[in-house]
């Protein structure tokens, strides 16, 4: 990690102080003015940042390794909530065992050592070929491809996606010095994505409510979404000086990309949930959400943001400094 | 000292592979002496349970399971024995002046708890057996226990029957409000109002 990092995630803790601080003071002083419900969602999104820097500054402090762990235990965390919530049959028992203890660390294993060619069809191509086939040989046909398009789509959305991530810090050569570019390639990805979420969470409570999707998801509005994405777009440009990008045009088209896949993972996933009948991913308990319920529109944004940013340095090559 | 680590070691695995969540409705963790009794659907139901109670509670309770399982090889014998502190019955030899509920009884003293498992067997999970009577016959020579219903969810897809591998789901426990056998209770009808009480914490 170099100086700019080090800048960059000071900023990020002494915004989140701020806000908890600022959110604390709200509750206590408060308590009968404002929406209960609203308050405890900012503090729950609050609470899942904090998690969320720890883990991210003491992953990237360790090194590569270290990262591609930590999103390996996320992928495997949101991967069980997702097959907890779908209903699989007794027979896909032994698929869903290898799944877990195959499909999900080799993707990890492939991220770790940098093998973009395989880690990009692993999961596409071989565990699906090997899902279907396995849970054909458990002889019992009843649903069969909904049982295997569900698992499908929870290692799609869980693991592999996710897992482009960590392939920032380890498939992108950038600088043959060191990877520290790559560190704040990064760290910009999942600021930028947790900015989306709390900026159209933020643009969706203005009076003037036009709901695009109101059967999936009655809290995603227009004005959640064009506010959400403008000022997104507008931070990617002002935080340029702290990306690889050279010009703040290329960040801020960047972070329109990521404000839209995450936008598209948001109503994705509540759609599936909606499907299945629950408000929330993870603890089968009422009112509390689970990881993945923070972490659907990362899942969606990391191959759209490594591709855009893999293309982007095949033409225009990386200047350092 | 060994199985004392041992003891807490294992039940912060079993919390972490089952990740449960646990829900005590209309109902608190108590050291006082209960019987709580749960569907069963695998052999990791027992340990689930017992690991989601707090620390001194789970000291004081035993899991009342099946001999021919878990004193089968020197590992798990060695786990039910001296880890989870289990109760283990034979459920092949039965004596005539031995019974399992004497046995029982005799185990549970002034002092334990037990969670039992009345189906008498694993079931597929989709739907709560028929209980078996024992339930009953504890809750007429033992009318102070208090009977606590639990609600074990998902852990047939975790361990079905017949598989040996776990895939790690989440679960959910939950813990209902304490019942008792009422004066002049005929057996079916008091197994049927159990049965009930542990199914109405699913839908919950």
């Amino acid at each position: 990690m170099d100086a700019v990092a080090w800048g960059l995630m000071g900023g990020v803790v002494a915004l989140l102080i701020i806000a908890t601080v600022v959110v604390n003071l709200l509750r206590r002083r408060l308590p009968d003015r404002l929406n209960p419900a609203l308050l405890e969602n900012i503090s729950s999104r609050l609470r899942a940042w904090w998690l969320l820097l720890a883990g991210l500054a003491g992953a990237l402090m360790l090194g590569k390794t270290a990262t591609v762990v930590l999103f390996f235990l996320i992928s495997f965390w949101t991967l069980r909530e997702f097959i907890t919530i779908a209903p699989t049959r007794p027979g896909d028992h032994r698929a869903l065992f290898w799944v877990f203890v195959l499909a999900t660390p080799a993707q990890y294993l492939l991220v770790a050592l940098a093998q973009y060619e395989l880690f990009a069809i692993l999961i596409p191509v071989y565990a699906m070929l090997f899902l279907h086939a396995r849970i054909a040989l458990s002889n019992d046909p009843v649903q069969f491809l909904e049982r295997t398009a569900k698992i499908q789509i929870g290692l799609m959305i869980c693991v592999y996606c996710l897992s482009y991530t960590p392939a920032l810090l380890t498939a992108l050569p950038l600088d043959p010095d060191g990877y520290s570019p790559n560190v704040r390639l990064l760290f910009f990805f999942v600021l930028i994505t947790q900015l989306n979420d709390a900026l159209q969470f933020a643009w969706s409570q203005l009076p003037s409510r036009h709901y695009i999707v109101p059967n999936i998801n009655p809290a995603r509005t227009w004005e959640g979404l064009l506010g959400g994405a403008a000022s997104v777009t507008l931070l990617g440009a002002l935080l340029s000086w702290a990306t690889p990008f050279g010009s703040s045009w290329v960040a801020a088209g960047m972070a329109l990309a990521v404000a839209l896949a995450g936008f598209a993972g948001g109503i994705t996933m509540s759609a599936i949930k909606r499907d299945r009948g629950v408000k929330d991913y993870g603890t089968l308990v009422e009112g509390h959400s689970g990881v993945l319920d923070r972490l659907d529109s990362l899942c969606f944004a990391a191959p759209v943001f490594f591709h855009l940013t893999k293309l982007y340095f095949h033409y225009v090559p990386f200047a350092a400094g | 000292m060994i199985p004392h680590f041992l003891r807490i070691l294992l039940a912060q695995i079993a919390q972490l592979l089952s990740g449960a969540s646990v829900r005590w409705v209309d109902c608190q963790p108590d050291t006082c002496q209960r019987i709580y009794f749960a569907n069963h659907t695998s052999h990791l139901d027992a340990v689930v349970i017992w690991s989601s109670l707090p620390i001194a509670v789970r000291a004081v309770t035993r899991p009342v399971a099946a001999k021919d399982y878990w004193a089968a090889g020197p590992i798990r014998r060695y786990l039910s024995e001296k880890v989870f502190n289990a109760l283990l019955i034979d459920r092949q030899d039965i004596k005539v002046h031995q019974t399992p509920i004497q046995e029982i009884l005799n185990a549970v003293g002034d002092r334990y708890s037990l969670i039992l498992f009345p189906e008498g067997g694993r079931s597929s999970g989709e739907e709560v057996g028929e209980f078996k009577s024992g339930l009953y016959h504890l809750a007429r020579r033992r009318p102070d226990l208090e009977l606590i219903p639990v609600y074990l969810d998902n852990m047939n897809r975790i361990l079905p029957r017949g598989e040996f591998l776990p895939v790690p789901l989440l679960t959910r426990i939950t813990f209902g409000p304490p019942m008792w056998l009422e004066q002049g209770e005929h057996k079916q009808a008091f197994l049927e109002r159990a049965r009930a009480a542990v199914v109405r914490l699913r839908d919950l």
